[in-house]
């Protein structure tokens, strides 16, 4: 399943709502052309819901971690919500759990950037 | 290769499109084979990194160059080779992704995923000099539970990194 990206305004916080997959690729490339106009933007607080992502490879990987570097490099930050199991315990044996703010609700996130 | 065992064998272009193609190839298989859904989650996964290994670092995104990828099926265990054309590698070379220096880096998982979800796993250098990624998974067991976890290899599993 392709990877599809909307957003929402969430006070400060821009909510990027994901679902498909995060691969090599046209996922890899869709996620880092969302976040690069979202920069672009000037929106520099941002929440990724990732609910609805059931697969992501390294390639996918490289690209949250890019994408979380791009947005820290312009003083903003980027967390990540609702993970699946699968993708929960690839970032678990990744250790990216130590890099990313994991969240499972979405209120609570959202506070979180104050 | 015992008569037991059945070999499937296919060569991938250098392209993007190669890497779904070999995970589904090798989805019917592990499916076929009696693996459960986590297993074959593991397997499709390692197949796909093996296959952006080859395709990006191996044969450098050169059209000209191929991807073999071949699967020996036998009584005990689906093995699994994926070669390039490239220049072969060490793998006692290859950075440790769970450093604390290299967890920002934004590549360099794919062998960690690879070893983490296979049973076995190794890479030498093919007959004419490229890499060739050898991984397995053990089947599982007659009559045993179907979406259980029939190998070692595992999400909860965290590999020792040799690098």
């Amino acid at each position: 399943m392709a990877l599809h990206a909307t957003h929402r305004d969430a006070g400060r916080v821009t909510v990027v709502d994901l679902s498909g997959r995060i691969t090599l690729g046209e996922g890899s490339a869709l996620l880092r052309k969302t976040i690069r106009v979202l920069l672009d933007d000037q929106r520099h607080l941002l929440l990724l819901n990732l609910g609805d992502v059931d697969y992501i490879d390294s390639s996918g990987i490289g690209e949250l971690v890019s994408a979380f570097t791009a947005v820290k490099s312009r003083n903003g930050d980027m967390k990540l919500l609702n993970l699946t199991k699968k993708v929960h315990d690839l970032l678990q044996i990744t250790k990216l759990f130590t890099v990313f703010e994991v969240f499972t609700d979405e209120n609570t996130a959202l506070r979180s950037y104050n | 290769m015992t008569s037991e065992t059945k070999h499937l064998e296919v060569t991938l272009q250098t392209q993007v499109e190669s890497v779904n193609l070999a995970e589904e190839m090798c989805l019917r298989v592990a499916e076929a084979a009696g693996f459960g859904e986590d297993d074959c989650y593991r397997i499709g996964m390692s197949v796909r990194e093996g296959v952006i290994n080859a395709f990006h670092y191996g044969n450098q995104e050169k059209p000209e160059k191929k991807i073999h990828l071949a699967v020996d099926l036998t009584p005990d265990k689906m093995i699994i080779h994926v070669k390039d054309e490239g220049k072969g590698f060490n793998l006692a070379d290859v950075p440790d992704p769970l450093a604390e220096e290299n967890l920002l880096s934004t590549s360099g998982r794919g062998i960690f995923l690879m070893r983490a979800f296979m049973d076995e796993f190794d890479v030498v250098t093919g007959q004419n000099g490229g890499a060739e990624v050898i991984m397995s998974k053990k089947l599982p067991a007659p009559g045993g539970e179907a979406n259980g976890q029939s190998g070692q290899g595992g999400s909860a599993k965290t590999p020792h990194q040799e690098a």
